[in-house]
């Protein structure tokens, strides 16, 4: 199967390892994955800031980068929500009716990494190997803007030798909420600061996400507090094999 | 625009103030804590015993919209049904003039004095001051309104107005304030809520059987009939709409329904939403004057108080379907830790977030800053029984906020911020052009992870980004970035097996 990654502008530039990980996972799955050169960003942070004529052009890009693939995955359930739910409101509030319509339409095969793994290539066991404590924090955007529901989780339990533990009070809000982190910062770290509690309550060594955006504040809190804790996006861990883990303990 | 009063008086400041104040308050946060929890938990559990909820918020919600669709039609057909009833319709535009109606109808009625049934349309017209003004005392007789009312307060939750006060707190007020009002709290008052309930009850029954005039809101207003229904868990409305001679109900005009049926789905869908129980203990209705029974005279104002601003949005009109039962303030992330007063209105947390801004406009700080107080999670949509999309207005109501902004740069230079989306913007616009940031970003990541600054693979605190680093240490930039491996990667794929 032919699949278009879209990596988003923040993993491209700040979390490369995360789409390298899509990329391996996708060939080992026997998908053939293509990197578009001329995407960017989809246009979420202008858009959820409320400058939308800002966010028009990249949801033009966005169209014309990635129409004519049958399947588009990207590694954030931000991104896709905001693909998925915001770019046909984005042309109509500006006066793009047919952009809209084009959006509308192009934007149902956007896939969440989790939604594609299970819904569209059919499975939950990747032939990952992780033996590590891990605890998943469901991000906002995959669970109540995409409904992917459970399906990180089970792809998660079907990764050998991973200690799955329950994260207390899970569905709440980390507190990143894209430019809420900075324009209401102290209610941004109060809500991380629970989350982290809960995180560090839960014996876990790893915090897994689907987003990177939300693991880098909750990530900065857990750093801060030298907890030791570390954060890992789900990609990484579907990535990850036998032949890795022992080349780690070969380190 | 629009300069209507929305029950808080002064210039409250912008939300990120207002918030840094209560977040350091730990009592706050801690009673906060328990009493959205407690709320959350027992609504969750209620709901989902009801096999059909999804069913019936879509019904509230398309009951909801037939009517401010046309509201011209059920307006004037619930003035008649009223009128036909006995009772007297009047109608206000905004704050103050609601507040010269009932101020004037009391006067007519020689009494100095008001129950009163917690109603949110008359607190978020500053009904008591304006009443205390002409000389009128206005009694709160729902408990928690007592608390706010006695403590000289004001209310942090649409249904649990003193959520932020805790019993031993509650306990103090009582023992303080009530002798200085009527019955006093007995000396052997303690902080157990049954005992400060009877308190409570004492203190009130003395002006339940006094007062001659009653004053409420209404929980909705059916067209057809002229029927008014107030919904509550303590009786003291009961008493309210039963005892005294005359009622005065003010109705924000978004409370119609259009037949008595269509309470079916709204009886099912509030209480279940607001205190978390299967049915409310009271549900009094009542349809214009019954000789010989209950009040003689009946009055209905009907407020306007920028209902129809927020109608003329073709998106944020959604909000006039909230049926204030408060759901989105439990469930909402934001609120818990902060609590009511930051959003300086009657109507806090997510539905406050939205409403304020439509009915008084983005004129003021604090207005401009609500739309941005939420880290648009999504948890108060799912939580809501009319299905008011919050997450989709927020964001409609910040690009109204950037809109005029911009607008008014006639006058002023566009703001950093602006610059800053412009410059982001052009960025994304071209893939080479973002390419080229990229590098910097990979120079960047080279210089701070290099040898000089002991190849470190996070930053502390960094000058210029305290927002972000006062608390959050943040990654240095990659030395790779995802497109360049990419391309190494493919150049590799496509060479030759050797």
């Amino acid at each position: 199967m032919r699949v278009a990654l879209f990596a988003t502008c923040f993993n491209d530039t700040m979390w490369p390892e995360t789409p390298k990980a899509v990329v391996r996972l996708l060939e080992r799955l026997g998908c053939t994955v293509e990197f578009p050169l001329g995407q960017t960003c989809c246009g979420q942070m202008f858009t959820n800031t409320g400058y939308l004529r800002e966010a028009l052009p990249l949801v033009e890009r966005f169209a014309d980068v990635f129409e004519s693939y049958h399947a588009v995955v990207a590694p954030s359930g931000s991104c896709v929500g905001s693909v998925r739910h915001q770019h046909a409101m984005i042309a109509r509030s500006c006066g793009r009716p047919t952009l809209a319509d084009r959006v509308a339409n192009g934007s149902r095969k956007v896939h969440e990494l989790s939604e594609f793994l299970v819904d569209v290539l059919g499975v939950t066991d990747v032939g990952a190997s992780f033996p590590h404590r891990v605890t998943y924090h469901p991000t906002c955007h995959s669970l109540r803007m995409l409904r992917v529901g459970d399906k990180p989780l089970q792809l998660l339990r079907a990764v050998r030798g991973i200690d799955l533990v329950e994260l207390p009070g899970a569905e709440e809000c980390c507190g990143f909420g894209g430019t809420f982190a900075v324009k209401n910062a102290d209610t941004s770290v109060a809500m991380g600061a629970d989350k982290v509690s809960n995180v560090r309550a839960s014996g876990a060594e790893v915090v897994v996400a689907g987003d990177n955006s939300c693991l880098a504040h909750i990530g900065g809190l857990l750093h801060r507090q030298r907890s030791g804790v570390r954060v890992m996006h789900l990609a990484e861990v579907l990535a990850s094999t036998e032949d890795d883990v022992a080349k780690e303990m070969a380190r | 625009m629009s300069g209507t009063f929305v029950g808080m008086p002064g210039f409250p400041p912008r939300f990120p103030v207002a918030a840094r104040s209560a977040l350091e308050d730990s009592q706050l946060r801690s009673n906060l804590r328990h009493a959205t929890h407690t709320i959350r938990d027992k609504r969750g559990r209620v709901v989902a015993e009801v096999a059909d909820w999804e069913e019936l918020r879509v019904a509230g919600a398309a009951i909801k919209d037939e009517v401010l669709t046309h509201l011209d039609h059920y307006l004037v057909e619930l003035e008649e049904s009223l009128t036909r009833a006995g009772a007297q319709v009047h109608w206000a535009r905004d704050a103050a003039e609601a507040n010269r109606i009932v101020t004037s109808l009391v006067r007519a009625t020689g009494a100095e004095e008001v129950v009163k049934v917690k109603s949110m349309a008359t607190q978020e017209i500053g009904l008591n001051e304006a009443l205390e003004e002409a000389g009128i005392d206005a009694w709160e007789t729902d408990l928690a309104e007592l608390i706010v009312q006695l403590g000289h307060d004001q209310p942090s939750h649409i249904l649990v107005p003193a959520i932020h006060r805790n019993r031993a707190e509650i306990k103090e007020i009582f023992a303080r304030e009530m002798g200085k009002v009527g019955e006093p709290a007995p000396d052997d008052l303690t902080a157990e809520p049954r005992v400060l309930a009877e308190a409570a009850r004492r203190h009130l029954r003395e002006k339940f059987l006094r007062a001659r005039v009653a004053i409420s809101g209404a929980n909705f207003a059916v067209a057809s009939t002229g029927t008014l229904v107030v919904v509550e868990s303590e009786g003291n409305g009961r008493m309210c709409l039963t005892l005294p001679q005359t009622l005065i109900s003010v109705v924000g005009i978004e409370k119609i329904v259009p037949t008595p049926t269509d309470l079916d789905v709204f009886l099912q869908l509030l209480p279940r939403s607001s205190t978390g129980e299967r049915m409310n203990p009271y549900t009094s209705t009542w349809t214009g004057v019954t000789p010989g029974d209950g009040p003689q005279e009946v009055h209905v104002v009907l407020l306007d108080n920028g209902r129809t601003d927020a109608l003329a949005d073709t998106v944020g009109r959604q909000a006039l379907r909230c049926i204030r039962c408060s759901a989105c303030l439990n469930v909402c992330p934001v609120y818990e830790r902060v609590g009511g007063h930051a959003y300086g209105s009657v109507y806090p947390g997510p539905i406050g977030a939205v409403l304020n801004p439509l009915i008084r406009g983005t004129a003021s700080a604090v207005d401009r800053s609500l739309p941005y107080a939420s880290s648009l999670c999504g948890a108060c949509f799912d939580a809501c029984p009319v299905r008011i999309d919050i997450p989709e207005l927020l964001v409609h109501l910040r690009a109204r906020v950037v809109d005029e902004k911009r607008a008014g740069h006639g006058r002023f230079r566009p703001s950093g911020e602006e610059l800053a989306m412009r410059a982001g913007s052009w960025l994304f616009s071209d893939s080479d052009r973002w390419e080229s940031a990229q590098r910097a970003s990979q120079l960047g990541g080279r210089m701070l992870g290099g040898k000089l600054l002991g190849e470190r693979d996070t930053l502390g605190r960094i000058p210029g980004l305290a927002a972000w680093s006062d608390a959050r240490d943040a990654p240095v930039p990659p030395t790779e970035t995802f497109r360049s491996w990419w391309k190494k990667h493919e150049q590799h794929d496509k060479e030759p097996e050797q």
